[in-house]
């Protein structure tokens, strides 16, 4: 009897083994899975491209905008003090709205009710500067969103998106970013897909993009309708991603082929 | 004006080779590239970049579209003298770049 | 060899109207081999180019071909009497051979660039430096070209 319950409990352990999640310790940053050339241009600030856009964020953070005349500086004054750790704890709830917002809409939302000023559309050079500047600001900083009983409608809606096949091609996130990370696909090694460097200077559009770009991509991979940027579904996945990655050190501005 | 990184040590030894690292924010359009209707896209690029140091040229380079956007030249000189190095970037449609870098050598 | 990428803009310009002049002509390879020779010649001129002294540093198999991280050494005491002119670097399968051309001199110090080219296709990369007496040396590296995986279009 006891025999039978165990071999049930060791059956059920094993198709439980398939989608549970990458221990720590074995969780890899796309970052090892590229070639030494371009690890070296993400490691370098001098030579980072990125680098360009962090300065363009800096130039941003002084600039007083809006029918306010207010410039981010203002009132957060040095952002190597005030954005430490900012970055590395979004998408958070907003107790205010009851939303949860990335740290795209956080800016944003500074933008039109702090500043009066309109907000800068997605992957706009503006928007893309100033998140890679506050989110460098986390840089080497454990990944660590708000895992809690207000946040978990929207790590489960996450992860059911990620586990949910989509597209043409009918595939699930979880198929090859959990299940066959570190194979190959067409030539390229299958990364498990942590959000470690965003925003990122992708080699493949030769600029700068947020994750909700590369998500769009990723969508477009598998042949289906891909969501807007900032749209829920995204903000949401963007959460799960965030929280599947926690422990893992930020690494923005990343590089990635 | 563009944006460009341009990273040297701000003091030398004489006689010292430096090492001179520089970006510069460019689409680097190589005007091969098609529209998804098929027309061409036309071709935008830095052409030449100069180093000059004291108003001496120290260094040129010719760019081609098969240079990567935002174009990372490095290079080195020597550390001849106190002064300062002049960055100049130049293209397509009038595009035109500078820096300046300011070096203490003795 | 035609990568996935050609192929598929051979395919697609195919199918639309013939204003539009998006195939390669079927000779491909040798028209960029005749270019890239074309273009060796303007800068060796008649002069014989061999093989040693330069070191062309680039990664064998490339993450992403827009962005290829390459650095060109080359072994001078960069005196003013032996010293590089210049450095120049070509590629055998974009479609135009040139990437940089690089002058330097005795106030270089040292005979070294470090660049990011794109390379379209795996083939051969060519660097050639043209020395102060006239002499012309080279160094030839092969690359395989990766595509990256999940693209904007959903070309591939």
């Amino acid at each position: 009897m006891s025999v039978r319950i165990l071999r049930l409990f060791l059956l059920l352990a094993l198709a439980c083994a398939a989608r549970a999640e990458i221990p720590l310790a074995e969780r890899r940053s796309g970052y090892e899975d590229m070639g030494r050339e371009t690890r070296a241009m993400q490691d370098d600030d001098a030579t980072n491209p990125a680098t360009l856009w962090v300065l363009d964020g800096e130039s941003l953070w002084q600039r007083k905008e809006g029918a306010a005349a207010r410039a981010c500086a203002d009132c957060h004054r040095d952002a190597r003090d005030s954005m430490k750790g900012v970055a590395a704890r979004h998408p958070a709830f907003d107790a205010a709205s009851g939303k949860l917002l990335n740290l795209e809409q956080r800016i944003n939302g500074c933008r039109v009710e702090r500043q009066q000023a309109k907000p800068f559309a997605y992957e706009s050079r503006e928007l893309l500067a100033l998140t890679t500047y506050v989110a460098r600001q986390s840089r080497g900083m454990p990944i660590a969103v708000e895992s809690s009983e207000r946040t978990k409608p929207f790590l489960e809606a996450g992860r059911a998106t990620f586990r949910r096949r989509q597209g043409q091609l009918n595939l699930a996130c979880v198929q090859c970013h959990d299940e066959r990370a570190g194979r190959r696909l067409a030539g390229t090694v299958i990364p498990q897909g942590h959000p470690t460097g965003y925003p990122i200077y992708r080699l493949e559009w030769q600029g700068m993009g947020s994750l909700h770009r590369r998500m769009r991509n990723c969508m477009a991979g598998i042949r289906a309708e891909p969501h807007a940027l900032g749209a829920p579904e995204f903000v949401e996945l963007e959460m799960f991603l965030m929280w599947r990655a926690r422990g893992m050190r930020l690494e923005t501005p990343g590089v990635r082929p | 004006m563009a944006r460009v990184v341009v990273n040297l040590p701000q003091r030398a030894r004489r006689g010292e080779i430096i090492e001179i690292r520089t970006l510069a924010g460019h689409g680097m359009e190589t005007g091969f590239r098609r529209t998804q209707l098929g027309e061409l896209i036309p071709r935008d690029i830095i052409t030449r970049f100069t180093c000059s140091y004291n108003g001496i040229e120290v260094f040129r380079a010719e760019l081609h579209p098969a240079m990567a956007a935002n174009p990372l030249i490095a290079f080195s000189t020597v550390a001849t003298e106190s002064g300062t190095l002049e960055f100049r970037w130049t293209g397509d449609n009038g595009f035109s770049a500078t820096h300046s870098a300011s070096i203490t050598v003795d | 060899m035609t990568t996935r990428r050609q192929f598929l803009i051979l395919a697609g310009g195919a199918a639309v109207s013939g204003a539009v002049e998006a195939q390669l002509p079927p000779n491909i390879e040798a028209l960029r081999k005749a270019a890239l020779a074309e273009a060796v010649r303007k800068v060796t001129g008649d002069a014989q180019v061999r093989r040693g002294k330069v070191k062309l540093d680039l990664p064998p198999l490339i993450d992403n071909g827009n962005t290829v991280p390459l650095s060109v050494d080359v072994e001078s005491p960069m005196t003013s009497a032996d010293h590089v002119r210049a450095i120049h670097v070509f590629t055998e399968k974009n479609p135009q051979p040139y990437v940089i051309s690089a002058h330097l001199g005795p106030r270089a110090g040292r005979a070294r660039i470090s660049t990011r080219a794109r390379i379209a296709d795996t083939g051969a990369v060519l660097a050639i430096a043209q020395m102060s007496d006239g002499s012309f040396w080279s160094d030839s590296v092969n690359v395989v070209v990766t595509l990256s995986a999940c693209l904007e279009d959903g070309l591939i």
